[in-house]
């Protein structure tokens, strides 16, 4: 059953050029844009109203007990389309039906106050969100175990931790109990382990079969939880359907990368008179069905470059850096005596070692072990997504790289 | 799994079920109402003392300024000191609940920004810390009035309908002002003015008979263009009784006035409050 009908949905904003990032003006500019008019001046300052479509003709129908991941850049539109479905404001065109109880947490612990106490901000919290007194009350001492914030019950929440502060916020919405859940990137914020509970808590959600819509930047929790993804780019519902398609397109699309640079001929490869550089080229073996790189993927690395001197002994150095700037490795090859002409080298970096992030590589080319001929800075980028298998958490994985060394575990004693 | 209710949601269509979805959400709007009374005075030593030093201090500076100092003369038979203090309490009433209600919007913006509810239930939960504070400074005034010896008549049968109008009239320029306080700041400077001149231009140091005394002057007619004159004039005849200077007439035009502004108001309200999240 369609529990979410959309249809031509638009929501249009007007920017205006002259004041940029300038949302609140003054009476004052009202004023003197009246007279700037007024009196016919002002057409070389004329403000641009510029129409900005922060979603534009989109259509999508929810079922029943569909758990949808909504992913896209920022700016996509996908809060935009949060707050229309949340009421929060209207579309400019199109129209959305709903059927059921919608409870939309596009934040934890909206509006609590920071003087009020725990308690008093449990009834207040979950009256802005929508539950009756008595629904709160029945909910009350649940809500408290679960944020583990008993002995603080009566303590301002100004003076909370922000651990527990957020603690408490999910505790009340997790009491919710709609039949369409709206989150937006709650699990952005707290520690691992209290995304762990988030994600356990949506999942035992859907597993009732209620509908959620869940926004997240986090394609590891999305794939895991979702069966159907939306994709949206620049106000549009670019496709949708099920996760691991929808996630696959927009991870081969987004991906800041550049995987190779070629030069016909020597006069326009970057060099000097010695070593001009032909290509480079990053090369995933990519696991069937998938687009993008991953932290299982292995990649290769090709380089070719003309050595314009007659006989010189050259080697190829690398380096990998994160794009941050901290440098991951650096290898070289073995020096050789090369005559003019063609050289190529390939560099193998193997699945399951880099950790998922971007990265930048770097060549030079070096004579006799020891001088710098030229170096090929930021030649290619590329970007690693993560990968879980068997793991119930989706934080941040530590490190700068992921390697899978033989690390063996056994019970060594049985304690009777 | 029972659909308990179906929600369209198009441009304009807010407006359908408004009042219907004020109703549903009447709890948040006492909670939120509980919120603002019990945070208003959190660390402070008096807490709600100050809604009684507050009128009782303004009271005594009057006293020694216009009084002692001006030799203003007030109404025959009234003690001026219980007059000031009748002005006072209404004036402070009008003057928080109308501050509190142009502020009700930008204060609650987390709220505005993150959940849907009817953006009334916001100016309307803001009345209650400007009525309690009254509630106390009307005990502070029965026992001045005892200390005087100054007993009402029968005009106190009309206190509810004076609180009530004063309620419309600071329900009546909020809204308006709370509106464009979403969009343009300058509100936020300009209402303490408008509280700090409306302190003299009307009848709270001293009595409209002293004004009546100048008819014909340039500025008498501009002076009970002022709605909150014939408020406060009835709202003191209403507790000092008849002695008090009351000119009814003036009542009839402030109270169209009132409900016309409130009518304007509750529209623009209503036409912008969609909007307020977009510019908030």
């Amino acid at each position: 059953m369609e529990v979410i009908v959309a249809e031509d949905i638009s929501k249009k904003y007007i920017i205006d050029h002259q004041k940029k990032a300038r949302k609140n003006y003054t009476l004052r500019d009202t004023f003197s844009e009246k007279f700037k008019h007024f009196f016919g001046k002002g057409e070389e300052d004329e403000v641009e109203h510029e129409e900005f479509w922060a979603l534009r003709d989109v259509n999508f129908s929810v079922n029943q007990g569909d758990r949808v991941g909504i992913i896209g850049h920022n700016g996509a539109g996908k809060s935009t389309l949060l707050k229309i479905l949340s009421k929060i404001t209207e579309p400019t065109n199109g129209r959305v039906t709903i059927k059921g109880r919608v409870a939309s947490l596009l934040e934890v612990g909206t509006g609590f106050h920071p003087e009020l106490t725990g308690r008093e901000n449990i009834f207040l919290n979950g009256a802005i969100l929508g539950m009756k007194r008595h629904e709160i009350k029945a909910a009350f001492d649940s809500i408290v175990d679960f944020a583990g914030v008993d002995k603080f019950l009566d303590t301002p929440v100004k003076r909370y931790s922000s651990g527990m502060y957020v603690r408490l916020g999910f505790a009340i919405s997790a009491h919710l109990s709609p039949e369409i859940l709206i989150i937006d990137e709650v699990l952005a914020v707290g520690d691992a382990d209290f995304q762990k509970k988030c994600l356990g808590k949506m999942r035992d959600v859907s597993e009732s079969g209620r509908t959620i819509l869940f926004v997240s930047h986090n394609l590891a929790a999305v794939q895991s939880l979702c069966n159907r993804a939306f994709y949206f780019e620049h106000g549009r519902l670019k496709l949708q359907g099920d996760t691991t398609h929808v996630v696959n397109n927009y991870l081969s699309h987004v991906a800041k990368t550049t995987l190779e640079h070629t030069w016909e001929t020597p006069e326009e490869g970057p060099g000097t008179d010695e070593v001009r550089f032909r290509s480079i080229r990053v090369k995933p073996t990519y696991a069937s069905g998938k687009l993008y790189i991953d932290v299982t993927t292995p990649i290769k690395v090709h380089i070719e470059f003309w050595n314009m001197a007659e006989r010189a002994d050259l080697n190829l150095s690398l380096h990998l850096y994160a794009f941050t700037g901290e440098c991951i490795f650096n290898v070289g090859t073995t020096s050789q005596s090369f005559d003019k002409g063609l050289v190529s080298a390939t560099l193998d970096i193997p699945g399951n070692f880099l950790n998922d992030g971007s990265y930048v590589i770097s060549v030079m080319v070096v004579k006799d072990t020891s001088t710098v001929l030229y170096q090929l800075s930021e030649a290619v980028s590329f970007e690693v997504e993560d990968h879980r298998e068997g793991v119930t958490w989706y934080g941040k994985w530590p490190g700068y790289v992921r390697p899978q060394f033989n690390f063996q575990i056994s019970q060594s004693e049985v304690l009777v | 799994m029972a659909h308990s209710e179906e929600v369209i949601i198009e441009a304009g269509h807010g407006a359908k079920n408004y009042w219907r979805d004020l109703w549903k959400n009447r709890e948040l709007l006492l909670i939120l109402s509980r919120r603002d009374l019990s945070v208003r005075y959190k660390q402070t030593v008096v807490g709600a003392g100050w809604a009684v030093i507050r009128p009782f201090a303004t009271m005594l500076v009057m006293v020694f300024v216009f009084d002692k100092v001006a030799k203003f003369k007030g109404d025959e038979g009234i003690p001026y000191p219980l007059m000031v203090l009748a002005g006072i309490t209404i004036w402070n009433f009008f003057s928080t609940t109308f501050t509190q209600i142009s502020h009700s919007i930008l204060l609650n913006s987390n709220l505005v920004t993150k959940t849907y509810f009817p953006r009334l239930i916001m100016p309307l939960s803001s009345v209650v810390v400007g009525f309690v504070d009254f509630i106390i400074s009307i005990v502070l005034y029965v026992l001045i009035a005892i200390w005087y010896q100054h007993f009402p008549s029968w005009q106190l049968l009309l206190f509810p309908a004076f609180v009530l109008l004063t309620l419309a009239a600071s329900l009546a320029f909020g809204l308006f002002f709370a509106v464009m306080n979403v969009r343009f700041r300058d509100i936020a400077q300009l209402i303490p003015f408008i509280v700090q001149i409306g302190f003299y231009a009307c009848p709270i140091a001293y009595s409209s008979s002293m004004v009546e005394a100048n008819q014909g002057a340039w500025w008498y007619d501009l002076y009970y263009l002022n709605p909150m004159v014939s408020i406060i004039d009835g709202f003191k005849w209403c507790l000092l009784g008849d002695g008090a200077f009351f000119k009814v007439s003036s009542l009839y035009s402030t109270i169209g006035f009132t409900v016309a502004v409130l009518g304007i108001s509750i529209y623009y309200f209503r036409k912008e409050e969609n909007s307020f999240v977009d510019y908030i």
